[in-house]
């Protein structure tokens, strides 16, 4: 992992200080709530429904043990003992008094943890695959790439006032696990046919009010360039932007009205002045970054030994957790186990203080120390041998993080609605239970097999519907709450925006809709089909005709 | 004569902003004022202000382009950019185009909603004079000069990012 230095600890002290006395100026009326609004968005802090909600950063998902416990010794101090971990691999707690966040900064600088433009019109954390450096399709690692790119991003002065916020992703693999069609910048690995690798640069991708997937505007664009070349789109973008509208001022709204053409020419213009200019990588600025993210001292193990061989043989609930929740490695006899904050009766995403410090004791029992947390907001333990697997699960399910549902309709992603934000139209929690409650039969729900499910209480779209296979937007009808439903949206290489399939359901009709469809796809699935490949071979007509046909 | 900040000192400033009113129309001036004048009512008269006795700048609007300004850099002893609202970021970008790009070295002025949170960011661009705004201490905006001790990119006062300037002894990693 990354370890701050004397001048990275510094920057965050500075910061630190900053906001603090920022806040008191606040609150001793120096500044007006229009002056201190901007200033405490950039440091992660809105008013919300019931006490400021306030994000903290978690760098392209990368937790240390020790950075998790203090995320748990803050939940437990400061708030009323648990967090959520948002899409954007971040973690939010939703009752800070606001006279507490220096306090809280203070302790987050602690361990090298910041809350630095995780809102705000600025660029935000940059994201990654949950599995960067594990994942066996992987051609680079994104970590270095994604801490340069956070470095740059930390208190850009000229990037600090931008249209609106400013999201990147990075993916380091073949299959795109970042979601970098559907980000302001996206950067994809390639590698080209001399074998030298860059980066496929893909622009104005993103959800919200209009969804839109992403351009790519340059098809190979070498490592050593990338923050020059974001110097570039970003400087388009801050003096072409629109700022009449904060409904159109994403970067998509600029490139769709310059075409992407268009838009890709500007930038060149303006990179031709900054290329090889002096925020050019060299070979020793990637080697040291690279070097924070070298493999850990893996022992050499046999696959598949039979200790875990023969667990897997005796118990099914083993068996099945194993092969839902875990994930392949490249160094062989190891796992990464995912634990799932998707057990029903608990809003996705949250997680207890008790429950933090539980994972960060596995983390250094069986792993390195190291956590990640994924953008589905499921938590990671990278490195687990095999022949540790069978205790973890019986650890994991001590905990509530062992239901047998990553990848499957229930592992609902999921934003915090309207029970705790304000922006919401819906709330999406109880919603969610009831759709997983509807589907708590195992057996059935593994038949369904591998569904992405999405949810958002408004059309801001913080729970990314837009791409759910299934998908679920709260909508307000004269005061009440509504729910639509959207099919055929997909991430990854084959990013794809859900379609509705028609008017919205009241609350208590969601899980009966979601009944409908499922037994639908199940009727209709060819030998193997995943749900997304029916919905996209017969289309929505037959799911339509299904949800809304009239009883008999 | 009012104080503004210069160069990380409060110094007082004869220079005159010409903002024009609701119809379009500049204020009235003496013809030996130094006069800060918009950039489009330069561009439509240059000679005519050039001709004055006192000495003209010009300002830029944030949605004004610096580049129609790089033949006549060398003629102005000051530019300034307008911030109407410090939440419209525009004019960092223009900052460091005249600076970086058309290699403006007379003094760069930020005016309007400019105050202590903001110099700064204002500086490492390239701005070295600060008209803060009104209701707002000049002391208090002095402060926010050493904010931050250092700075990861690569800007306008500091070209070498950090990343060049880290002491890296790391051996290159396979």
């Amino acid at each position: 992992m990354y370890r701050y230095d004397e001048v990275d600890y510094r920057i965050v002290r500075e910061r630190v200080a900053q906001f603090r006395d920022q806040t008191r100026r606040f609150l001793a009326g120096e500044l007006s709530e229009d002056e201190f609004r901007p200033l405490r968005l950039m440091n992660g802090l809105y008013i919300q429904r019931h006490a400021p909600m306030f994000r903290i950063a978690i760098p392209y998902g990368h937790l240390a043990s020790r950075q998790l416990r203090k995320l748990a010794h803050i939940a437990r101090t400061y708030d009323k003992g648990y967090g959520h971990f948002t899409t954007r691999q971040n973690m939010q707690f939703n009752w800070p008094a606001l006279e507490r966040v220096p306090d809280i900064l203070s302790e987050l600088a602690d361990v090298e943890m910041h809350s630095i433009q995780t809102s705000g019109n600025c660029v935000r954390n940059t994201t990654t695959d949950a599995f960067a450096g594990v994942a066996a399709d992987e051609l680079i690692d994104p970590r270095p790439y994604c801490e340069i790119i956070r470095q740059w991003s930390t208190l850009h002065p000229e990037f600090a006032f931008l249209p609106r916020k400013f999201k990147i992703a990075v993916s380091g693999s073949v299959e795109d696990r970042a979601a970098t069609l559907v980000h302001d910048v996206g950067l994809h690995v390639v590698r080209a046919a001399d074998g030298e690798i860059g980066f496929k640069v893909i622009v104005g991708g993103g959800l919200g009010r209009t969804p839109i997937v992403g351009e790519v505007i340059r098809e190979f664009l070498p490592t050593r360039h990338i923050l020059t070349y974001l110097d570039a789109i970003l400087r388009v973008y801050n003096r072409y932007g629109r700022r009449d509208n904060k409904f159109k001022a994403r970067i998509k709204i600029l490139v769709k009205a310059l075409t992407p053409q268009g838009f890709a020419a500007k930038v060149e213009d303006e990179w031709l002045h900054l290329k090889d200019g002096a925020a050019t990588l060299r070979d020793e600025d990637v080697a040291h970054y690279a070097s924070f993210f070298g493999a850990p001292a893996y022992e050499t193990l046999p696959p598949n030994p039979e200790a875990f061989t023969a667990r897997l043989a005796e118990e099914r609930a083993f068996a099945r957790w194993v092969e839902q929740n875990t994930r392949t490695h490249r160094q062989p006899g190891y796992r990464s186990v995912v634990l799932s904050l998707k057990k029903t009766g608990v809003p996705p995403g949250d997680i207890t203080a008790e429950q933090m410090e539980a994972v960060a004791d596995w983390s250094e029992r069986f792993g390195f120390g190291e956590v990640r947390v994924a953008h589905e907001q499921n938590v990671i333990l990278p490195d687990i041998k095999e022949s540790d697997l069978y205790e973890v699960w019986q650890l994991a399910r001590s905990q509530g993080f062992a239901t047998p549902n990553i990848g499957l309709l229930t592992d609902i992603i999921c934003c915090p609605g309207g029970d705790f934000c304000s922006l919401a139209n819906a709330r999406s929690i109880p919603v969610a239970e009831a759709i997983q409650r509807k589907f708590d039969d195992l057996d059935y729900l593994h038949d369904l097999g591998e569904i992405d499910c999405n949810f958002s209480g408004c059309m801001n779209a913080c729970g990314h519907h837009h791409i759910g296979n299934i998908g679920i937007l709260g909508v307000d009808k004269n005061g009440e709450e509504w729910y639509q439903i959207t099919l055929g949206g997909s991430q990854g290489n084959h990013t794809a925006i859900g379609k509705v399939i028609g008017p919205s359901f009241a609350q208590a009709d969601v899980p009966l809709a979601f009944e409908k469809i499922m037994s639908l796809y199940v009727e209709q699935r060819l030998d193997g089909e995943r749900f997304i490949e029916t919905v996209r071979r017969i289309g929505l007509e037959p799911f339509k005709e299904r949800v809304y046909a009239k009883h008999h | 004569m009012r104080s503004i900040i210069k160069d990380g000192q409060v110094v007082t400033d004869s220079w005159a902003v010409l903002r024009p009113d609701e119809n379009g129309k500049l204020p009235e001036v003496a013809p030996e004022r130094d006069v800060i004048v918009p950039f489009s009512a330069w561009k439509a008269e240059p000679s005519a202000w050039q001709n004055r006795a006192g000495q003209v700048a010009v300002w830029l609007a944030p949605d004004d382009e610096p580049g129609e300004l790089a033949a006549h850099l060398a003629s102005f002893p000051l530019l300034a950019v307008d911030f109407p609202a410090f939440t419209d970021g525009r004019g960092y970008s223009i900052g460091r185009l005249l600076r970086e790009r058309y290699h403006y070295r007379g003094e760069l002025r930020a005016l309007g909603d400019v105050w202590q949170d903001l110099v700064h960011y204002l500086w490492q661009v390239g701005f070295n004079s600060f008209e803060i705004k009104e209701g707002k201490a000049l002391e208090d905006a002095l402060k926010g000069f050493g904010t931050f001790s250092e700075r990861y990119h690569s800007t306008w006062r500091e070209p070498e990012p950090l990343f060049r300037r880290r002491n890296i002894n790391h051996k290159s990693v396979a």
